[in-house]
This record gives structure tokens, sequence and C-alpha cells, in this order.
């Protein structure tokens, strides 16, 4: 990179806010995922001004700029696919403003998830969206990302959750989107923004919805022999007319790792466990809690729990939110898929996972949202072995090609990035993609923020590209 | 030199990468334990170090990164590696919320002692260094021998003369003056060798572990341990030819010293003849509990090591565990609760200490925001990285202040002489102990 513009962004920010050093750079070449991409500097800043600096001085000397927050994303959105200056937004990291009566708050893009939580908790309130990374993800990340989580089912994923946001556009103009009312007349252009994987601008500060904690919640865990009986029980329980706050289930090999990490208590010897929430009035709550005990017997539970305190409810939890990473303990690499099947296709999804699993000759383990039918298969592999890193991809492939044949998507919650931009065209035509990339070009017309992401470079398909052995320690998540 | 080729091609990959390793073949971080890394970066927000920087350097997931890079040969054992290695607090809080299971503590030790091994630090440092780690702290005379020197320096005002001559320059604590352990005037290591008998009905014989430079620093709080001990029901054996546990030692990679005062403990205290091995500085605590860790698997010292740990025992959870007897009288204060790293995050003992406040009758414990974030004592950082210190410090004062606390408890040493510190700087006027204290406090004593 042009060492002039590195000497202005210098004088812009302190030069303790710019890294530019081989042995630096190497740490940014990965995020989450298992994808690989290095920048050619790397940015700190601390307010709107300078995110505005920066932009301008990536036009002026032409070099792509990509934004980043705690870089825990699954899809490689925030690696530096063809260089250029990466904008980390970790040093942006201030809430701003909490309105309690009002219950929102404004926030800069690098506050993390969780952190939010904990400062408005005293208060009775909560920043909904809780995607399993919400102790590190920042709430800059979730946005771009329109992240969910457990609770999505019954509270929404982010851009239920963002009122409005502050943004520079990769020409360096500083716009607001949106107002303090969640409905705003005009195009819902936030609503645009978030989930855009950080093609559209710099977002540098965001008002976010606070939602009241419910008055009563119930934690159930249902304990099945077979994993058809479970995922039958959440076709039912959803039949029903019943909406759980979340409903989550996890297959008995992935219950084994969890229960070796957190010990919550988790049958080992059973085929699936479904993780279910209630809440609301304590009345009503209490009431819907036992509906679903009744209909997971009905379809053979084993033994349904519910918790009995915080504790308990937090250690359950905790299973779940920590599962992909206790797989790390079986396993130094593995493969976390994340496809998007009709619920009432679950039964069906899994057994032809397992066949996959079996044809590839791997072990696949599975977490998912199982209420909004989002699956999330973890496929171990070891990267030592160039072989068997190309089965573990194809493996997945074949994975989301069932999932779209059953009318889903490639991905549900953990975006497109540089990771499935080759499976776009199996979902869109030709035509749908360039519709969405005349809205990226509307707003970033030269290309330069975030480049490569989301759409297959090359039109038309086919395009193979051989991405690089993982380093060791490194995997696909 | 090697006679075979590699029989498969994972041998062959294990070969190459082993040729380009930028670690020696001894006391290495290995494979195994930081490929156990899934680089999700969940822990890094809970890193005391990211948090005030935002870098991935200075965060959990990229001092991992940066000890893989050197193990694939991409990266050298340079000034880089060695700032933000020496930068971590080895506060292992990341630990705590890694679900991979990581255990960096035991990788970043190992990590540190590559560098002792491969790098040159500059003159002052390789001074200081040598002699705190293999000329001081093993030594108890040398140890006393040093106290007196710095006790006739406070007891004589002669501080600022001791700054202006350079000695504490020296050693790098001409600002630090309020961090330095008030000498006592009566060291603990007379009480070296003597046994204290239960009051009441004997329902444990343990043996106590004294500390090294807590002997001349933290004589009360030994003999208020003691004096808990003895009036819940336990005999304490105070042994004689203890030595530092080498804590300090091994966090800084000198392993070799670290093995040796290991194999003196192991001498020293009889394992055997005690139900526990008591310790009542969490960060000694642990690595005592990790003994094994120093010794590889072939040498015959790993089975002194692990009948040893298996009985150590840190204080809270000593008692907790036995539960209190002796009667307490109330003490109406409100207290706050600063987790010591090496305690919660080591040693994973939580709640024991807890357990332990409420049971004094009046004591109100109200917790603080972040307890189990460091407060930046972690061993000797607040002497080799001051700044970082300060800065954590003062963000764990903030959060102590506002439970409108007027003590803080802790369970360490170190921490303890930090937050005394935090609290004269920040004049927050809060007492500091720790959890023992607070108990011997409230012993009813005839
Ligand atoms: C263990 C684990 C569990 C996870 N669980 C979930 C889950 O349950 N649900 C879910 O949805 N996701 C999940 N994720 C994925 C990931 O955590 C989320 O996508 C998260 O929102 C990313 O936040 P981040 O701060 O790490 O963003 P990054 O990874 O740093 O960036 C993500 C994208 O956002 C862009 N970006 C970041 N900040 C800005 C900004 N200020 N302006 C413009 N663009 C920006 C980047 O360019 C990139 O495209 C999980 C990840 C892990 C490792
Ligand atoms: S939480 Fe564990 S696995 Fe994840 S990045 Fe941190 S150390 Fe690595
Ligand atoms: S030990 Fe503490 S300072 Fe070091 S990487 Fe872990 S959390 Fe950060």
């Amino acid at each position: 990179m042009d060492s002039h513009a590195i000497n202005d962004l210098k004088k812009l920010l302190g030069a303790d806010a710019v890294l530019h050093r081989p042995e630096e750079l190497l740490l940014y070449e990965y995020d989450g995922s298992v994808e690989v991409a290095r920048p050619n500097c790397v940015v700190f800043p601390r307010h709107t001004k300078e995110v505005v600096g920066i932009v301008q001085i990536a036009n002026r000397y032409q070099i792509p700029m990509i934004g980043r927050g705690a870089g825990t994303g699954l899809s490689g959105g925030a690696l530096a696919r063809q260089g250029g200056v990466l904008v980390v937004f970790s040093r942006m990291n201030r809430i701003l403003e909490i309105d309690v009566e009002n219950q929102c708050a404004v926030v800069q893009p690098g506050v993390v998830n969780a952190d939010l939580s904990v400062a408005v908790a005293q208060t009775g309130l909560h920043f909904a969206p809780d995607p399993s990374s919400q102790k590190a993800s920042t709430i800059g990340g979730n946005v771009s990302e329109n992240s969910g989580g457990p609770h999505t089912l019954a509270y929404g994923v982010t851009t239920n959750h963002v009122h409005s946001l502050e943004a520079v556009l990769p020409t360096g103009e500083l716009v607001r989107l949106g107002s303090p009312a969640l409905d705003s007349p005009g195009y819902d252009l936030p609503g645009l923004f978030v989930g855009s994987e950080g093609t559209l601008a710099l977002v540098t500060e965001i008002t976010v919805k606070l939602t009241r904690l419910p008055e009563t919640v119930k934690t159930l865990l249902a304990i099945f022999d077979t994993v058809d009986d479970a995922t039958e029980t959440v076709v039912d329980i959803t039949a029903r007319g019943i909406t759980p706050a979340a409903c989550e289930m996890l297959d008995g090999w992935t219950i084994r790792a969890v229960e070796a990490y957190v010990h919550a208590g988790f049958p080992v010897d059973c085929a699936a466990v479904l993780l279910l929430e209630v809440d609301g009035l304590r009345e009503a709550a209490e009431q819907h809690a036992e509906e679903v005990a009744d209909v997971c017997r009905l379809h053979h539970a084993r033994e349904v729990r519910v918790a009995r305190d915080a504790r308990e409810r937090d250690l359950l939890w905790k299973g779940r939110k920590n599962a992909f990473g206790a797989v790390g303990r079986l396993s130094p690499t593995y493969y976390v898929q994340d496809g998007v099947i009709p619920r009432t296709k679950l039964p069906q999804t899994l057994r032809r996972i397992n066949e996959i699993g079996e044809k590839y000759g791997f072990e696949i383990g599975n977490i998912f949202h199982a209420g909004d039918g989002n699956l999330h298969p973890i496929i171990l592999f070891d990267a030592r072995e160039e072989k068997q890193f190309q089965r573990a991809v194809a493996s997945a492939d074949e994975i989301i090609g069932f999932c779209i044949e059953m009318g889903g998507s490639i991905t549900g919650e953990h975006g497109v990035g540089m990771e499935k931009d080759r499976l776009m065209p199996l979902l869109f035509t030709e035509d749908d993609m360039n519709l969405m990339r005349r809205v990226r070009d509307a707003y970033n017309p030269v290309g330069l923020l975030n480049p490569g992401k989301i759409f297959p470079d090359t039109k038309g398909c086919g395009e193979i590209h051989v991405r690089p052995l993982p380093v060791a320690g490194a995997s696909r998540a | 030199m090697p006679a075979t080729p590699p029989q498969s091609h994972e041998d062959a990959q294990r070969e190459f990468a082993l040729t380009l390793s930028g670690f020696s073949a001894t006391d290495k971080p290995e494979y195994e334990d930081y490929s156990r890394c899934v680089h999700c970066g969940l822990c890094s927000n809970n890193c005391p170090t990211y948090r005030l920087w935002g870098r991935e350097a200075d965060s959990p997931r990229g001092r991992i990164r940066q000890m893989a890079l050197v193990d694939q040969g991409r990266l050298e054992i340079g000034d880089t590696f060695v700032t933000h290695i020496d930068r971590c607090l080895n506060c292992r809080n990341c630990e705590s919320v890694c679900p991979s299971g990581v255990e960096y503590g035991k990788i970043l030790e190992l990590a540190r002692a590559q560098i002792e091994q491969k790098y040159k630090r500059p003159f002052t440092s390789r001074v200081l260094r040598d002699f705190i780690y293999r000329r001081l702290l093993p030594y108890p005379k040398r140890i006393a021998a040093a106290a007196r020197t710095l006790r006739f320096y406070q007891r004589w005002g002669l501080a600022s003369l001791a700054r202006n001559t350079g000695i504490l320059r020296l050693l790098g604590l001409q600002d630090r003056e309020s961090l330095l352990p008030k000498i006592d005037s009566n060291f603990f290591f007379s009480e070296l060798g003597k046994t204290f008998p239960a009051q009441g009905r004997q329902r444990a014989r343990v043996a106590f572990f004294a500390g090294c430079v807590a002997q001349v620093t933290f004589s009360e709080l030994n003999r208020a341990t003691i004096r808990v001990l003895q009036a819940n029901g336990c005999e304490v054996v105070v042994t004689a030819e203890q030595v530092c546990c080498g804590a300090l030692a091994a966090h800084a990679g000198v392993r070799d010293v670290a093995r040796n005062l290991a194999r003196a403990n192991f001498s020293a205290f009889h394992a055997d003849d005690f139900d526990a091995i008591i310790t009542n500085a969490a960060g000694c605590g642990s690595t005592l509990k990790e003994y094994s860790q120093l010794f590889t698997e072939n040498e015959a010292d790993l089975e002194s090591a692990c009948k040893f740990s298996a009985k150590v025992r840190d204080i809270s959870e000593f008692l907790a565990d036995l539960g209190l007897v002796a009667p307490l009288r109330p003490l109406p204060m409100r207290v706050t609760y600063q987790d010591s790293c090496h305690l919660v995050h080591g040693q994973k003992i939580r709640e024991a200490p807890r357990k332990l406040i409420r049971a004094v009758p009046s004591v109100e414990l109200v917790e603080m925001a972040l307890s189990d974030l460091c407060c930046g004592s972690a061993g000797v950082y607040n002497v080799m990285e001051p700044k970082a210190a300060l800065d954590l410090l003062s963000d764990k004062m903030h959060h102590a202040q506002q439970t409108k606390a007027q003590a803080i408890l802790t369970a360490n040493p170190g921490c303890i002489l930090q937050l005394r510190a935090g609290a004269a700087i920040h004049k927050t006027g809060q007492e500091v102990l720790h959890v023992i204290e607070l108990l011997d406090r409230a012993l009813i004593k005839s």
C-alpha cells in the first residue's frame, strides 16, 4: 500500500491507531471463520469524524476499506479479500445514551452486545438480539450481519431492534438513516443497511430499542431417545399455535461434547434434547410451559425437566451458547454450517445429514434453532490433511444443496461474506443478483467498501476458487 | 540424523512443520494444546488487555495465534512477539470463558519459556529479571535481608533518598512507592517448624504454606490464617524446609528455577501426613495445584507432583468445604468482593470465599460489576507494565466505589497490595482485607 496513504492515516489518527507491519497484519487475516485474507493496514478510529477522514483517505488513494467489529463473524465478512484498510471499531465502544423512559439506547458500533444488556440490567431492560457470540460480538457486527439468536423466535432479529443509524457512505458522506420511532415514513433505509454485511456503509452510531425483561421465564429441557421424536415435537408445538420464546435442539453427539464442558446435567445417553423457553406474564407462561411439556411427552420424551431457578436456567443456556466451542474439545478443526429449511422438513433433513456424514466419513453434530428451521451442522475434520478439508467443504455443500431442495436457504444468520458467495447462484438467478448489485452500487459505486463479498465476482457460474489450507489451529467455524 | 523417513503423509507434514518451527524442542507450546483454540473470539471481551487497547495482538486469540505462527515458522520470537506475550496478565480470564477448553495459562508459560531460551532482553531488564527470579525469590534468607534493608528505609523515611540514589530506579520503582508493600516488624520466618494445636475437637491436620515475600509483608495475614484454622478445629503444621512455590518464576518462563523449588517443596511437605496443604495466596495455590505441568511424563518427579498437588487447597476452598464451627460475632459492615484471578480463573473457585463472607453475621456483601476482571496486580505485572496496571486499577476502583462498600475483600496478597494502592491513589477510603482477615476479626477470642 502507498506509504503516503499510511502517513496520512497516521497523521489523522496518531501512530498508535495505525498498524501496517507484516507481523501485525498477520493477526487480522482471520475472523471466526476459516477464510483467510490479509489487509494492508489496520486502523482504530475513536469517533465518527475519524471514520469520515479514513474514508476520504481511502478514496484519495483508491484503496478498499473493510469494517470489523470483534471478528467473530463466521463467513469471512470482516476480512480484506482484496487487501486494503481494515477499519476496526473496537475502540469506538462507548454507550452514548440510555433512555429508560423511551426504552432505547444510543451506542457506538464497537459496544459489545452483552455489555449493553449488563449496563441496563438495573432498569429491567435488555437488548434482545442474543447471538451465541453475544459476550464478544459487537452491536456494529450484529447490525451488519442482522444477527439472531435463540430468542429470535419470539423477539425477532437485530433489524427489529434498530431505530436508526448514523453511517459513513463509501464516498465519505455522513448520513443518518431512520428516525427515533420504529416505523418511519419513506423507505425503510435502516432495514436495507441492517444485514448488508458491511457492503453499503461503515456504521458509526446505532440507536437501538431496549426490551423489557419478561416477568416470568420458564426453561424446559426435554430429553428424547430418537431424533425423529424431537423434531416431530417441534413441528407439533408450532402447529398448535404456541410460540415459545426459544426452541433449540442439540443432538446426542453434541450433548456429550457440551456436557463434558458445562456439566449442566445433560443426559449423555440420549439421542436429542430440546431446550424450550416460554415467557410472559406469570400465569400465561406457566400455562404455556405445561402445554409444551405435554406435547413433548406425547412424542415420547423420556423426561421433561423444568429449571427451578435462575442458576439452573443459566446452566442450561450456558450449554447451548457454548456448544460450538465445546466441540473444539473433540477436534481441533470443525466447520459450522448455517442452513435454513422449513421446519416441517426437519426430520428428513436430519436423516439426510446423517447419511452425508456417513458417506464422507465425518462425524457431524447438529445444533439448531429448531423453532425457525435454522440448522447448524458441525462437521469435524483434521485441517492438517488437505484432502479432508476439501471433503469437509464438499459435504457441507451437499447439506446446503439439500436445504435448498427442501425449499430453504444457504444461510440463516452467519451471512454470505466470502464463504458462500459461490453458492448464491443456487438460490438466485443472475437477474436477481443484478438487482441487488444495483442497490449496492447506488451507495458503494466504485466498490471500495468490502469488495468481493456476497456476490460471486465473476459473472456466470462455475467459478472455482481454491482456498489456502488453514493454518494449524485454525478452524472452519 | 533421522534414520527412517516419515511413514505417512501426516508424519511428513508434522516433520515439515517441526523443521520450520521457531520454538526449540523442549518447554514449548504444543500443537495439541494451542490448536484447541478455534479462534471463535468469544474470549476477547473478557481479556483485560484487549479491553484496554482493542488490539487482536493483545487478545487471547491473538496471542495464541502468535504462538501458532512462531511454531509454523511464520513469525520470529522478536520484539513484537515478546511485547504482546509480556503484556499478558496471565489472569486466565480467557480460560474461564473459552468453550473449547484451551489451557491458556499452560501454553502462555511455555511461550515465555521459549522467550527465555531464544530472546535476548535489554540489559537492565535482564539484570532485573535475573535478580528477582534467580537470586532473590528462591532464597528465604535473601528475602529477609532485602526486607530488612527496605524496612530500614521505610522506618527512617528515607524512601525519597532511596529514590534519589537510584536504588528504586534500578528496580523500576521510582513512581511506585504507593505499591511497595509495608515491611512487617515481625517476620513470619520465626514460625517455620512450629505446630499449632486445634481448638476443641480436632477435625483435620493441615500443613500451612507460608509463601516467600508474604513472610515479610503478610506475616499478620499468615498468623490470622492459622488462628482461623485452629479455631475451626485444625491442627496446623508450618513445615520447616518449605520454599517459594515458584509461581512467579514459572509465569515468567524461568522453569528450571520453578522446577527446583517444586522439588524442594515435595521433600519439605510429606503430603501423606496431612489432610491438606493450605495456602492463603491464590497465586501460589494455582501453581502448587499445577506442579505436574512443570514435569514431562517420564520424569519421576511427576508422581511426587501429582501427590503433592492433590493435597493443595486454597484456604477459602478448604474452610467452605470443612464448614465453619467457630462462633463469630457480628461485624456490621458493607463489603464487596474482588475475585482474585488465580482463584476464580486459575482454580475455578468462585463461591467459596463468598460463602465465608456471608457466614459472618451482619456483614452485607454487595457485588461489584466485573468483579472477576483483573485489578492489574498480576504478580509483578504492576512493576513491569505500570501504565496498564494503573489503568486497570482505576476501572476497578470505580466499580468498587460504586458499591459503597466500606471494605474490599479479596483472596490473594498481591491483589491486596494493588487494591490498597488503588484506595490510596483514588482516595476511596476503603479498607482492603483478605477474606480470612474478616473471619479472624469476627472470631470470638478468649
Ligand atoms: C461461537 C460463535 C457463535 C455464534 N453464534 C451466532 C448466532 O447465534 N447468531 C448469529 O447471528 N451469529 C452468530 N455468530 C456469528 C457472529 O458472531 C455474528 O455475525 C456477529 O454479529 C458478528 O459480530 P462481530 O462484531 O464479531 O463482527 P465482525 O465479524 O467483525 O464483522 C462482521 C461483518 O460486519 C461488518 N462490520 C462490523 N462492524 C461494522 C461497522 N461498524 N460498520 C460496517 N460494517 C461493519 C464487517 O465488515 C463484516 O462484514 C457466532 C459466532 C461464533 C464465533
Ligand atoms: S474462546 Fe477459546 S477457542 Fe475461542 S478464541 Fe478464545 S481461546 Fe480460542
Ligand atoms: S490471561 Fe488474561 S490478559 Fe492474558 S490473554 Fe488471557 S484474559 Fe488476556
